[in-house]
């Protein structure tokens, strides 16, 4: 294999210059001038450019899909199987174990999802791939997040799909259409606050060791103090509360609400809180305060090496 | 003409450790400026704050009239960074790569084809275009890093170490590359520790110590500055110690003769300062011949790059080099620099 570099290339004796390239670099212009940030063409530019790349490493290193179906299927069924003896009832309205589990899996499966990935974008950092885009004009950051978000969230619906129909098998139903619907549009919510989170904590934590340190102390917790494997008023009345602050909890609640009322509205009462009963709407708003307050949240992280 | 590059009084610590102390420096456009120094002197932490990845704790910098520090977005439009280790996603191939690179830069699609093509042919990738980058050698790593840093058209490109590592066809291969981009008027700023790389491809070059510029100018004033010629005299291929001793008796007689120092580590070479003056080679044999020593090989030359940094710092670059070996916390660093405050 040849190391020299031609000094002559098809554009004849100046290999270097391109007349498309410097037509659309004069016009530029004043780049503090164009209209740029969030949901500019630039900004859609970046984002789909940065989704293409982490769907062309999924295409080819699938087993990350593979497992992330297979292990929401392997806690259905043994969770399931665990407390398949708890006499009827226990559970709420759930006809049983597994029709009450199916939410809290999705939810959970999604969250671990969105929980990682701010992993590969530590990978990029320390490998130094991560500053092609820091040195690159980005319209904005929030594109990285965007990116993951979409990336995540892609992944979260298959794993629904496949959670979904499992639980179908298993004879927990399925939602009607709107709720279905609904439950797509809770997943996705809470993905893009917590994939938020997760890439703030990846700009702001020195390596992979602590981040993962950090994921793997906030994940389990935050599954055992939400209503995902038991109901509220199961727990002692401490836990209670912290469920009822968990932002999982209400992105459990719907979905396990609409599983069982298919004339569900948003006046449904889905959660009885120690403060209050809590509406499906109002879950719906929580979990799109928590995210937005996420997104703002890591702002000052995703600025602190612009300058 | 404005300058392509003004950096002033840049400072800029890591916690307690002072990594740039103070740093001027004014880049033409259209040069190669050339940031000599040991590892450890500044120069990577000096680069980083010009490329907008790290913010200085004071000093002023402007890349082709833009104020980097107050608009590093429309800054980073016009600058170019190739960093000192190739950082490529091993899954994508390197067409996908250059894809995803002219996008960040907003490139318009039929812009951005034309462009890699041309990219891929300048720099002999064609052929390796629709590979995975896992499968590339080192020199095709270092061209597709070339290729990325350069399709949007830097005005001014910033090389970290460019040809750290590499083998050396690939690095002739990327200093001709370097020289072409210059003569397509593109200004370039590259830093390295290695003299030859300096003194053979820079216009300009700033010497850095300690976080301190301690000479700048072009290669051959610096070394005009320091004045005199270099000879190296081995009177054999290993000179006794009492030969070398008699011999550098006698020629620091000699009038032109303004130093000598004996270099054991090379078989007793002798290595002579003179003054610029067109008789001093043979003036030396005739009287090397005139006392019965034989003379295995002598040579005269200009100052390097290395005597500069000597007579400005009382160290050569590979005793700071050396130094620095074992003083340096390299984890410790690359987490303050990742942290980037």
């Amino acid at each position: 294999m040849s190391t020299t570099i031609p000094t002559s290339g098809r554009n004849g004796s100046r290999p270097l210059e391109n007349a498309d390239l410097s037509h659309w670099k004069a016009n530029l212009g004043d780049p503090s001038q164009k209209s740029q940030g969030l949901f500019s063409a630039a900004f859609i530019q970046e984002t789909l450019a940065m989704t293409r790349r982490l769907f062309i490493q999924l295409q080819r290193r699938p087993s990350t899909l593979i497992a992330g179906i297979i292990q929401p299927l392997i806690w259905l069924v043994l969770f399931g199987a665990l407390f398949q003896n708890v006499p009827a009832g226990l559970f709420g309205e759930s006809r049983n174990y597994g029709q009450f589990l199916g939410a809290g899996i999705i939810v959970f499966t999604a969250f671990g999802g969105a929980l990682n990935a701010g992993l590969p974008v530590m990978f990029d950092r320390e490998f130094g791939f991560l500053n092609r885009f820091l040195v690159a004009p980005l319209a904005s950051r929030y594109s990285i997040v965007v990116a993951s978000a979409i990336f995540i969230a892609a992944l979260s619906l298959v794993q629904t799909a496949a959670i979904l129909a499992l639980s179908a098998v298993l004879g927990a139903g399925f939602p009607n259409l709107p709720g279905l619907v609904l439950v797509l549009g809770i997943v996705m919510t809470l993905v893009l606050g917590v994939t938020a989170l997760s890439l703030g904590l990846t700009f702001a934590l020195p390596g992979h060791i602590e981040l993962i340190a950090v994921i793997f102390v906030t994940n389990l917790p935050l599954l055992f103090s939400s209503t995902a494997l038991v109901p509220l008023d199961f727990m002692p009345q401490w836990l209670q509360v912290v469920a009822s602050l968990n932002p999982l909890t209400y992105a459990i609640e719907p979905i396990r609400y609409v599983y069982l009322h298919s004339d569900w509205t948003l006046g449904s009462v889905v959660l009885q809180a120690p403060f209050a009963g809590v509406t499906l709407g109002a879950s719906l708003g929580v979990l799109i305060v928590f995210c937005g307050v996420a997104l703002a949240l890591i702002q000052p992280l995703l600025r602190r090496r612009m300058a | 003409m404005a300058a392509a590059v003004t950096i002033e009084n840049l400072r800029k610590s890591y916690g307690s450790v002072i990594a740039v102390q103070d740093v001027s420096l004014t880049i033409q456009p259209g040069e190669i400026f050339g940031l000599l120094g040991p590892n450890g002197a500044g120069k990577t932490t000096t680069i980083r704050c010009l490329c907008t990845l790290s913010v200085p704790d004071s000093g002023r910098i402007e890349l082709m009239g833009i104020p980097v520090l107050e608009q590093p977005q429309v800054a980073r439009r016009y600058l170019g960074y190739i960093a000192q280790e190739v950082a490529l996603d091993k899954v994508l191939t390197g067409r996908e790569l250059l894809e995803l690179q002219a996008a960040i830069y907003h490139m318009p699609k039929q812009v951005a084809l034309g462009r890699i093509e041309q990219m891929l042919s300048l720099l002999d990738l064609q052929d390796w275009a629709d590979q995975k980058t896992g499968a590339y050698s080192g020199g095709l790593k270092k061209r597709l890093d070339l290729a990325l840093g350069l399709l949007h058209q830097p005005d001014v490109l910033v090389l970290d170490e460019p040809t750290v590592g590499l083998d050396i066809e690939t690095r002739s291969a990327v200093w001709s590359f370097l020289r072409q981009l210059k003569a397509a008027g593109t200004t370039v700023l590259i830093t390295s520790h290695y003299l030859e790389e300096v003194d053979a491809l820079a216009d300009r070059v700033a010497i850095i110590d300690q976080g301190r510029v301690i000479a700048a100018g072009t290669p051959s004033d610096l070394k005009d500055k320091i004045g005199g010629d270099r000879i190296t005299l081995r009177i054999r291929e290993f000179t006794p110690d009492d030969e070398a001793a008699k011999a550098k008796a006698m020629l620091a007689d000699l009038p032109f003769v303004q130093d000598v120092i004996v270099n054991p580590a090379q078989g007793n070479s002798l290595n002579l300062v003179v003054e610029r003056q067109a008789d001093a080679l043979a003036a030396v044999q005739r009287s090397l011949a005139e006392a019965g020593l034989p003379v295995f090989g002598i040579s005269q030359s200009r100052p390097s790059l290395d005597d500069v940094y000597l007579a400005a710092t009382g160290r050569t670059l590979m005793d700071a080099e050396l130094a620095a070996v074992g003083q340096r916390d390299l984890k410790q660093e690359k987490k303050q620099a990742m942290k980037g405050r």
